[in-house]
């Protein structure tokens, strides 16, 4: 595929595929449909050029083909037209008499429906599926990833990752998953799950749980994409804005994650003028907007914090008191434990390490035992209040917990550090 | 319309007897009623039965040569044991987890969804 092909892809493979799920009723049918208007595309577009209106081209394209396969093959015809009984708006009509006539109804399906992307963001994010299965699905259905990608990206085995998606893909088949923006009561839940899948992709691109790299830029590019998408759609929805304008914050400090040796630089020693400023202003000003609008949620609270530090030139400037606040906020809605371990972060920042240490020490840490950035905070603390036998102790449970390379280095060099003033 | 089995599922060995006139279990039981009515009235409903003790089943078996041989007790080694079933009617798997997620408030037990194949 030519580079210009596959950005366009990129672009377009979700919503193609969204609506020709709609217009098939099935998630196998239309993923192969789209691919081989793709393959066609690759064939035909280097010498007759690119239409005007890819995505369209592709849509019809994929649509004609399916149809064309549906009349071939009269077994699957069946089979396939027993799916197309899908209840929900914009769906093709029940099953008729005659085969052609329904199959030429379909004609009246492939109008791109905005809404098409945003059914298959709420079906892919189906609550009755695991979280990453969620994610896996995602990502192939509407980024457009294939299996081999997505396997990589999340360093699982190949074979693993193509059950996940299977299995996901039958569940929802077998269950008769329906194929809609689920109704107002049910919204808030459903919209928490979409928009906790996209961050899970953001997350895991912003710092790699296991490997050699500290960053994934497909992942966390992709989840940038997705969250843009999913505002696009539905702009009245506080917390998608929040959510995009929180990756887009924390994609700001990118550059100054890392050192010129691929080392790893903490929040606190990073050259804040190596941040993106562009994302930084349209952060803000999605922040800014998400407080106009006074309907908080986590997702905007975490961005808010975001903001917070990026309004800082250094990490001295940072205000604190407004971070604790915010976490406050954020707790009192989702009490979670990470929320009471970065909320002693910022204590310990206010007014001192042993301040934080007091506040981490009233947790409840059962929650947090495994979980390496709560050793890695804890040991910080603990060297900076002077405690360092008990900051190397700290540090080497930290260490043990990690999967990531750079992160590893990073957390041998700090408890060098605190060894090396013993 | 797809059907879907909506199984009761209680976490302790599904064996002492229980006592139906505790309070709760009362409360359960009328809170069960008024759902089974319901979902007759939503033209949901199939079919629901509660279930004797675990310890009451009996396992039958066909070998390969035609003997058929039984076994006492259920056929799940597990503590986790079904209690009771639903056979519901539901448009589409959101229907069938609504309902779901009113019968684990009347019955205060996890409910596994699982759908039949389209009869």
């Amino acid at each position: 595929m030519s580079r210009d092909l596959a950005e366009i892809f990129r672009g377009e493979a979700g919503r193609c595929t969204a609506t020709l799920i709609r217009i098939l009723g099935d998630i196998d049918l239309a993923e192969d449909a789209v691919a081989e208007a793709f393959a066609i595309a690759a064939e035909q577009w280097p010498t007759k050029g690119v239409p005007p209106n890819p995505g369209g081209w592709i849509t019809t394209t994929a649509r004609n083909r399916a149809i064309d396969r549906l009349r071939r093959e009269s077994t699957r015809t069946d089979r396939h037209l027993a799916a197309l009984r899908l209840e929900g708006d914009g769906m093709p009509p029940e099953r008729g008499p005659d085969r052609d006539l329904e199959l030429d109804a379909l004609d009246d399906f492939v109008d791109v429906v905005a809404d098409d992307q945003l059914r298959l963001m709420f079906l892919c994010c189906h609550p009755a599926l695991a979280a990453d299965a969620q994610v896996a699905l995602t990502l192939r259905l509407l980024g457009g990833l294939d299996t081999p990608e997505i396997a990589r990206a999340f360093l699982v085995p190949e074979p693993t990752l193509a059950q996940r998606i299977v299995r996901a893909k039958r569940k929802l088949r077998d269950n008769h998953a329906p194929y809609r923006v689920p109704p107002a009561a049910e919204l808030p839940d459903r919209l928490h799950a979409v928009l906790a899948a996209i961050y899970l992709i953001y997350t895991e691109g912003h710092t790699a749980t296991t490997g050699d790299s500290l960053t994934r830029v497909d992942l966390s590019r992709e989840a940038i994409r997705l969250a843009r998408v999913l505002t696009e759609l539905m702009p009245d929805e506080p917390e998608a804005v929040g959510l995009l304008a929180l990756t887009l914050l924390s994609e700001a400090r990118r550059p100054a994650r890392t050192g010129p040796d691929g080392a790893m630089i903490r929040l606190a020693d990073q050259d804040r003028t190596r941040w993106d400023r562009m994302l930084v202003a349209e952060g803000h000003t999605l922040v800014r907007a998400c407080l106009r609008r006074d309907q908080p949620g986590p997702f905007q609270i975490q961005a808010a914090i975001a903001a917070v530090h990026a309004d800082a030139a250094t990490a001295a400037a940072t205000d604190w008191t407004q971070i604790v606040a915010l976490y406050d906020q954020l707790h009192a809605m989702r009490p979670h434990a990470v929320t009471a371990l970065n909320r002693a972060v910022a204590i310990g920042e206010m007014q001192g390490a042993t301040a934080g240490l007091d506040a981490l020490d009233s947790l409840d840490v059962t929650p947090l035992e495994d979980y390496q950035p709560y050793h890695a905070t804890r040991a910080d603390l603990l060297a900076r209040a002077g405690r360092r036998g008990q900051a190397v102790a700290a540090y080497d449970r930290a260490i043990e917990l990690t999967a990531n390379l750079t992160e590893r280095h990073f957390l041998e060099r700090q408890r060098k550090a605190a060894a090396d003033l013993t | 319309m797809p059907q879907y089995l909506l199984s009761v599922w209680f976490d302790e060995p599904y064996d002492d007897e229980i006592d139906l006139s505790a309070p709760e279990t009362q409360r359960q039981m009328a809170r069960t009623d008024e759902l089974n009515a319901e979902m007759e009235r939503a033209g949901a409903w199939v079919f629901a039965a509660g279930l004797r003790l675990a310890s009451s089943a009996t396992v039958v078996r066909a070998s390969g040569s035609g003997d058929i041989s039984m076994t006492d007790g259920p056929y799940a080694e597990t503590k986790e044991q079904m209690g009771g079933l639903w056979i519901i009617e539901a448009a589409d798997l959101d229907a069938a987890l609504d309902w779901a997620a009113k019968a684990t408030v009347a019955c205060g037990q996890p409910i596994e969804v699982r759908p039949t194949h389209v009869p």
